[in-house]
């Protein structure tokens, strides 16, 4: 049976066409992943079939009824239910009370049924291999914990097609793990799961049904088993990508960045930062790997100069010799130091401004973009083409379309252009830097990385994503508890690629 | 381009919707509503002094709306226009009072302005400073900051500065008076209308080109769109918020020039009546950009002289409501984008 029929769908915005002709069978009861690069399409997709856009033309049937819906309200009662990949849950509410939120199941002028609301989420939970205390107040729970509750909230309202939005973006491998085992376990008890992915390994891995989605079109609907990952990358990008990047033998000079014995504390004295050390030398790449939460923000705040409720730290970070500890972010960015923060929207651009002045976004006040008390308009122009060009950064040329308008690469390639093009770079300090990114643009971002650390620049990357880190670093630190672990030396790095899964076990070992 | 124009369009809507309820509210008053409003197009724009009338209104509102218009832009809602004005005034006539006569007149106006501006400026930065240094809410202390200015002003007035047994000051001095329109051009003859009006249209085109021309104008936008991420680029952004509200406060206190320096000469109690709030109501309407805004403030100076040449006829009162429902509707039309 057919859980989800699209036929010629189409749907423009304006003079954009996000989907193009998209005809789609979605079979009752499988996991069918859509794939495709950022601005592929994906979304736009997946918003009609939630109701969230009405499309152009093109019909759609649900359980093979017609289906028009002018509101996601239509996509709910119809049995469709989604998560974003922004979870949209009330951090002061417990897990029992988000999941109600709008499906309160009242005694007639009583209060809240919460009891036996709290037992079906507790039952639901069980069945399908999610941890879940219905109780917790949501803000205290990890992004791997979240995600499980606006899974609940749908299975709660009865939802049997699901669509999930680039579940794993956010999951430690893991949680990937046990998320993949809840979907199959929402699979056998004849649920229809939607998957929208870029990651091609996990589409390999759960998938039964995959779709390729490249410039708006659906280029192949294909079963999985039998297929590979080369082929299916092809396909995406429409091009032969490099899967692995080339990473030749690094050579470090003097260290750059000295973090020794640093400890932190937060307001309420938990220990965030326990007694950490690192060095990273001129044309190394020194990878950090960890699960989020170990230390990862509190160590990049530090870095940055950024003022928090901490407490005040101990030990000392130094760049090239000089003491960072109460410098502002401007001061420690002159002594040559980069920062690109792993949430783009929220720390390192300006939604709102067009890409040119994102372009230069904490760089602005370098005298080549200055003229008198404003910006040197034909400078700017001049170094938005050169920076456009040089980064593959694809964008409608219209000079006011603000960059929210851009796909997550694409950003992320602005943030990188600006950053990597700071005169007198020495230091380079990376966190999450292809998170959300498509692949075309991953190849792009980790060749410039490997690049900038052949020229003599010291990288200090830090991933959730084991992948990247082995592919890129010369060395590794593992990160469990505030403080590194293990550390892994050039030599460790070089023989552990050559064994890839065994290497990852190794490193999981240590972070968990 | 598209985008620009309806945003033009939703607040011109806004103003048409409104004018129409005012028309039934002039039928329920037992008029005519197209006789009413022809007799006040016919004194206001029609008139020459009417005219004049429209313009002293339109500099102060200008004034007191881009006290609003310029903490906005950091997400900051001043509500002390009224108190900022009042202080201004005040010092203004102090400082008018104080200004010897022999003083050429750029140089005892430039003082007397500057005093208007630097009471009503140091107002907005105190609300700044409680909002930057212990997080009160600007609304809340700027709300206060008019009760203590009322005050205090009222007490000067009263103990100090009126001319026994009135309730104004003297005169201020021959070289801080700025000179009527109808001196120096012969045109708006007998109306208040008096050269402040320079002032005020420099100071909104300055704004302007500050906010949205200049490297200081581009940290600020961006410290108010997006706090974290300024931060992140090493914007000093506490900075922003103190010199949006001071400037803010200095722009309210400038108000004063307009009816201290002006028009009244002296001070007296009364004189800046719910200019303040008007100034708020300006600002949402010009989507607080520094140029829509002097569109905005004519339309109310147009309103408010025009509610007041037909009191005759029908109570000036309904206009008032106009100006409100104006607003409401703007509001309304702007949550639903």
């Amino acid at each position: 049976m057919e859980a989800v029929g699209l036929s010629g769908i189409t749907k423009r915005f304006g003079t954009f066409c996000a989907n193009r002709d998209v005809s789609l069978s979605i079979r009752a009861g499988s996991i069918h992943a859509i794939v495709g690069e950022n601005g592929a399409g994906k979304s736009t997709l997946t918003k009609i079939i939630y109701g969230m856009h009405a499309p152009s033309s093109g019909s759609m049937t649900i359980k093979g009824q017609p289906a028009a819906f002018s509101s996601p309200r239509d996509a709910i009662e119809a049995g469709i239910g989604m998560v974003h990949q922004h979870f949209m849950l009330t951090g002061g509410l417990t897990v029992t009370e988000n999941i109600m939120l709008g499906q309160e199941r009242q005694r007639a002028f009583g209060l809240l049924d919460t009891r036996t609301s709290a037992e079906r989420i507790a039952a639901i939970a069980r069945n399908h291999g999610m941890e879940i205390s219905p109780d917790t107040p949501v803000r205290e729970l990890s992004v791997g914990e979240e995600q499980r509750v606006e899974i609940i909230k749908l299975l709660f309202r009865n939802a049997d097609i699901l669509i999930l939005d680039e579940p794993t973006a956010v999951l430690t491998p893991e949680e990937t793990g046990q998320l993949f085992r809840t979907l199959r376990s929402l699979q056998e008890e004849g649920k229809t799961i939607i998957l929208i992915t870029h990651k091609l390994d996990e589409v390999l891995r759960i998938a039964d049904t995959v779709s390729v989605m490249r410039k708006g079109e659906i280029v192949d609907t294909l079963p999985v088993p039998g297929l590979d990952k080369q082929s299916l990358a092809r396909m995406m990008v429409g091009r032969q990508v490099l899967l692995r990047v080339n990473n030749p033998p690094a050579q470090p000079q003097k260290v750059v960045l000295d973090i020794s014995a640093l400890s932190l504390r937060d307001h309420r004295g938990r220990l965030k930062l326990d007694n950490l050390s690192l060095q990273v030398r001129e044309g190394e790449i020194y990878g950090i790997a960890g699960v989020e939460g170990n230390g990862q923000s509190e160590l990049l705040e530090l870095l940055w100069g950024m003022r928090s409720r901490h407490r005040k730290p101990e030990g000392r970070i130094t760049v090239d010799g000089r003491d960072v500890s109460g410098m502002t972010a401007r001061d420690i960015a002159g002594l040559g130091v980069s920062h690109i923060p792993e949430d783009r929207l929220r720390h390192a651009v300006i939604a709102d401004y067009p890409v040119p002045e994102n372009l230069i976004f904490g760089r602005h006040r370098e005298q080549r973009f200055q003229r008198g008390a404003g910006f040197n308009r034909a400078e700017l122009d001049a170094y938005t083409r050169e920076m456009t060009e040089k980064f593959d950064i694809r964008y409608d040329p219209d000079p006011a379309l603000p960059i929210s308008r851009l796909s997550g690469g694409n950003q992320q390639k602005i943030v990188l252009a600006r950053e990597l093009n700071r005169p007198g770079l020495r230091l380079l300090v990376l966190a999450q830097p292809t998170r959300g990114v498509d692949i075309g643009a991953i190849e792009l971002i980790h060749n410039t990385i490997i690049a900038a650390r052949q020229e003599g620049i010291a990288v200090l990357l830090i991933s959730a994503e084991l992948d990247e880190i082995m592919t890129l670093s010369t060395r590794i630190g593992c990160l469990y508890g505030g403080r590194i672990r293990h550390e892994f030396s050039d030599d460790d790095v070089i023989r552990g690629r050559r064994n890839q899964r065994e290497f990852e076990q190794e490193i999981g070992m240590h972070i968990t | 381009m598209q985008n620009t124009l309806r945003k033009a369009l939703k607040p011109l809507a806004a103003v048409v919707a409104a004018m129409a309820v005012s028309a039934l509210l002039i039928m329920a008053a037992g008029q005519d509503p197209l006789f009413i409003f022809t007799k006040m197009l016919r004194m206001t724009f029609g008139s020459d002094y009417g005219t004049g009338q429209i313009m002293f209104r339109t500099t102060s509102l200008l004034l007191t709306g881009l006290a609003v218009a310029i903490p906005f832009r950091m997400k900051l809602f001043n509500i002390g226009g009224e108190g900022q004005l009042l202080a201004g005034a005040c010092a203004a006539a102090v400082a008018g009072i104080a200004v010897p006569s022999w003083l050429p007149s750029p140089a005892g106006i430039a003082v007397a302005a500057a005093a208007a501006m630097a009471a009503g400026g140091s107002l907005g930065l105190a609300a700044g400073w409680l909002k930057v240094r212990y997080g009160v809410n600007e609304v809340i202390s700027t709300i206060m900051l008019n009760f203590i200015a009322q005050a205090a002003v009222s007490y000067l007035l009263t103990a100090h500065l009126a001319v026994p047994s009135t309730v104004h000051t003297p005169d201020i001095s021959q070289a801080a008076v700025i000179p009527a329109i109808d001196d120096v051009l012969g045109i708006w003859k007998r109306s208040p209308a008096n050269l402040s009006i320079v002032l005020a249209l420099l100071a909104c085109v300055t704004t302007w080109a500050v906010i949205f021309r200049t490297r200081a104008g581009y940290e600020m936008r961006a410290a108010g769109i997006n706090h974290e991420a300024a931060a992140y680029a090493g914007i000093r952004t506490t900075w922003y918020q103190l010199g949006a509200m001071a400037a803010g406060g200095a722009a309210a206190g400038l108000a004063a020039a307009n009816l201290v320096l002006g028009y009244k000469h002296s001070f007296e109690a009364g004189l800046t009546s719910g200019l303040g709030f008007s100034g708020i109501a300006v600002a949402l309407l010009g989507w607080a950009h520094p140029l829509w805004i002097a569109v905005s403030a004519l339309l109310f100076g147009f309103l408010e002289y025009g509610g007041l040449a037909v009191n005759a006829y029908v109570p000036k009162d309904i206009f008032m409501m106009v100006q409100a429902v104006t607003i409401i509707l703007i509001v309304v039309s702007g949550i639903r984008k």
